[in-house]
């Protein structure tokens, strides 16, 4: 038989899942945002254009979702290198609660600067 | 008098919940409720218990979704508004109804060489383990499985991943790693590398999470993560 | 592959993991910097125009972002997708080969 997500719901297990699927999102948006620099080289009109297009709130939203994206994959990331690399002990359990906090800090610091 | 709602799961693989009423009482126990349905209301239902005092895990199952040991697990504590969820451990095949097939837990804990390997024969003396050492320290704190089945029933990645050898079997692979008196380090990481083994273990967590013995597999995998790295650097996997 | 192969990958996953925290950290610095300043992406990349600092950064950013990404992705497909074996990692590798490409011509551009 199958566990559902009760079996799931605790700490780790959602940090788990945050640090897989920003990753995935940060590997979709990865080869997006260097095609896109890429134009500065062979196509400045087509990048300025691209960039004016950028001003749109929508997308400075979009901006500050990749952040926090970037940010919780990295949290996540530092937080799997404590508990690999570090000796074992009871506070590691809490670092998932300590970088989702961290994440949305950063997430925030960038929203502010907007 | 009030009364639980209890569904238990019938049948093997395909099957149904059915439900029953039984009677609550106090300090009653999720083993209690299950044996009371075998007794007074229904002859056929399957399902394992032995020592019912937490010692031998065999009364483990999932109840309303989380693997626990039902002779340790108080109806107060879960079926709070008076409903129970009965079912079989996940991720193993079942017999019938509460009762699983456990020779794949086993067989993956015999696949990471689960077995003490030492040199020393009976006519020589007692190895002298400082107890305080980090190495077997490390080894208490993972020592005391008894193989009831529920880290490795809370386990995605074994969901997930036919081969993977699930927290046990790592676990125990890595109390026998830590032993200064064991001569097999070479065999072992070989069986416990890889993708079938402590690679495959993305620190969900929810072993350490549910291990009624407070052991945490995630710490010995971990290690286990480390001793395999340093022999892949080292040329010697 | 063999359990050499899968315990080096498991090396080099947690070692381009350090580094990125590394850049990315500088990286989001540098982004929530030039935001707060008000700085337009015509003028962030004036500044970076010419710089070898940067250049330099951007490369080592760009391969351990390549190291990572794929080795991350392996374990998504193999467990989600039940997608494993050779053509898996076969794809990977093309994966790996393409983004370090199109980095390379971000990092170009960037560079100027």
């Amino acid at each position: 038989m199958r566990s559902d997500v009760r079996a799931r719901n605790h700490p780790a297990f959602w940090a788990f899942l945050a640090h897989r699927l920003s990753g995935i999102a940060l590997a979709l948006y990865l080869p997006a945002h260097f095609w896109v620099l890429g134009l500065a080289l062979h196509d400045a009109a087509r990048l300025d254009a691209f960039l004016r297009w950028t001003d749109q709130p929508l997308v400075k939203f979009g901006e500050w979702g990749l952040v926090l994206l970037l940010a919780a994959h990295l949290a996540g990331g530092l937080r799997l290198l404590a508990l690999e690399f570090l000796p074992w002990r009871d506070w590691q359990k809490s670092l998932a609660a300590a970088a989702a906090g961290a994440a949305l800090v950063v997430s925030l610091a960038f929203a502010l600067a907007l | 008098m009030s009364v639980l709602t209890v569904r238990v799961w019938r049948g093997a693989e395909e099957g149904a919940y059915q439900s029953f009423e039984v009677p609550r009482r106090a300090s009653q126990t999720v083993l209690d409720v299950v044996t009371h349905i075998q007794r007074a209301l229904d002859p056929t239902l399957a399902y394992r218990f032995a020592c019912r005092v937490g010692m031998c895990g065999s009364c483990a199952m999932t109840v309303n979704g989380v693997a626990r040991w039902t002779c340790r697990t108080h109806v107060d504590s879960v079926a709070g508004d008076g409903r129970l969820e009965i079912a079989p451990l996940a991720n193993l095949p079942v017999i019938r109804d509460l009762v699983t097939d456990m020779r794949e837990f086993f067989d993956k804990w015999a696949r990471a060489k689960g077995r003490f390997s030492g040199s020393r024969t009976r006519a020589q003396d007692v190895a002298r383990v400082a107890p305080q050492s980090a190495a077997r320290r490390d080894v208490d704190a993972a020592i005391e499985c008894i193989g009831c089945g529920v880290c490795y029933s809370s386990c995605d990645v074994v969901a997930w991943n036919a081969d993977y050898l699930g927290p046990a079997a790592l676990n125990r692979a890595w109390t026998l790693l830590r032993d200064e008196r064991d001569r097999a380090r070479a065999e072992r990481l070989r069986a416990v590398a890889g993708d079938a083994g402590c690679h495959a273990c993305h620190t969900h967590m929810s072993c350490s999470e549910r291990c009624p013995k407070r052991i945490s597999p995630t710490a010995g995998i971990a290690g286990l993560k480390r001793e395999a790295a340093r022999a892949a650097l080292r040329g010697e996997l | 592959m063999s359990l050499r192969g899968e315990a080096l990958l498991w090396v080099a996953q947690r070692a381009s993991a350090a580094l990125l925290a590394l850049c990315v950290a500088v990286h989001l610095a540098t982004m929530i910097y030039a935001v707060h300043s008000g700085l337009g992406a015509a003028e962030i990349l004036a500044r970076t125009h010419g710089s070898v600092a940067w250049l330099l950064f951007y490369g080592v950013f760009l391969l351990a972002a390549v190291v990572h990404v794929p080795i991350g992705l392996r374990a998504v497909l193999s467990e989600w997708l039940g997608w494993r074996g050779g053509t898996r990692d076969a794809a990977l590798g093309a994966l790996a080969l393409a983004l370090a490409w199109l980095g390379l011509r971000a990092i170009l551009g960037v560079f100027g």
